[in-house]
């Protein structure tokens, strides 16, 4: 019995075949996969941001922008591999949440950090909410 | 005082409101559940109608419209600059032995209504740099803290950034009175 094409030992010369041809899946999965990993790192860069950035204000920037743009890519990551209609929407609500909640909670913090006085002065040129 | 035409209109633009603030509701019910069926509808109205009866808003003066152009120049240059501040504020938390110096800076915005004030406050904390430390809402000043200060030019950079970025805002949802007020006033000019 002979084995079927494809399967049996290569005969020495000749040429392995490799299906080059991406379908449209594969380049989903692929896309998604590294928009996971990117926004995985961007999330944890927003952590050493948060952990490393001298005053409150300073760590508001770490904890909005690389964090909500990680979290962007999260979603397209997952929806790139979900693909489902349903899977669609919530993955937009979310992202919409995010773009629509986070600067109010950066806000929030900074506004109460300001005025509770945690701001460390020697670290700002500039403060045109202090002047008159 | 109002006239009974004045009145009227009025009254129907608030009913027209309502039943756009429902029917987003509604929608956002239905992708939270994930499908559509007469159950989920029925819910969304239950839900909108005690949102809106519960917890009323004061009305949102809405009289620019959405211009299709402005909207996509807006969101593509968003995106761009989400993924460079991004990146820029990753780089400098992770550099090590530096410490970024801030300043905190007054803009005024040329078109000071609640709706351009809280989009543009919205926009500026996710874009470049720059975080809403505090409003004034009588007189349309954002208090913006921007990180990252290297010299004073920096500062004058983030002030006609924030500028630029109104301007898009504007020329996005903006009424055509308020886009002609921008576009008169050249974007480097301090005001008072």
């Amino acid at each position: 019995m002979t084995p079927p094409a494809g399967t049996g030992p290569l005969a020495p010369g000749q040429p392995v075949a490799v299906d080059w041809a991406l379908s449209p899946i594969a380049v989903a999965d692929w896309l998604g996969a590294v928009s996971l990993v990117a926004g995985a790192l961007l999330s944890l860069a927003a952590a050493i941001g948060v952990l490393r950035f001298p005053d409150t204000l300073s760590r508001m920037h770490a904890a909005t922008k690389p964090q909500v743009l990680g979290v962007l890519l999260l979603l397209l990551g997952l929806s790139l591999r979900l693909r489902t209609l349903s899977d669609l929407g919530m993955i937009a609500l979310v992202g919409i949440f995010q773009l629509a909640t986070a600067p109010v909670a950066a806000q929030m913090v900074g506004r109460a950090a300001y005025r509770s006085g945690r701001v460390d002065r020697r670290l700002l040129d500039v403060d045109e909410l202090a002047e008159p | 005082m109002t006239g009974p035409g004045q009145g009227l209109r009025a009254r129907v633009r608030r009913w027209r409101e309502q039943w756009i603030a429902v029917g987003g509701l509604v929608l956002i019910w239905l992708l939270l559940w994930g499908d559509i069926s007469w159950g989920n509808l029925l819910g969304g109205l239950l839900a909108a109608a005690a949102v809106l009866v519960f917890f009323p808003l004061p009305a949102v003066t809405f009289d620019g419209r959405l211009r299709l152009r402005g909207l996509l120049m807006f969101a593509g240059r968003f995106v761009v600059e989400l993924v460079w501040a991004s990146l820029h504020v990753a780089r400098i938390g992770m550099q090590p032995g530096y410490t970024p110096r801030s300043a905190i800076i007054a803009v005024r915005l040329l078109v000071p209504t609640d709706l351009n004030l809280t989009l543009t406050a919205e926009a500026v904390s996710l874009v470049p740099g720059t975080l809403i430390v505090d409003v004034d809402r009588n007189g349309g000043v954002l208090y913006v803290h921007v990180l990252d200060v290297r010299a004073p030019a920096d500062i004058a950079t983030a002030r006609k950034e924030i500028r630029l970025l109104e301007r898009r805002i504007i020329a996005a949802v903006g009424s055509a009175a308020e886009l002609r007020q921008v576009r008169s006033v050249p974007v480097d000019k301090e005001l008072p």
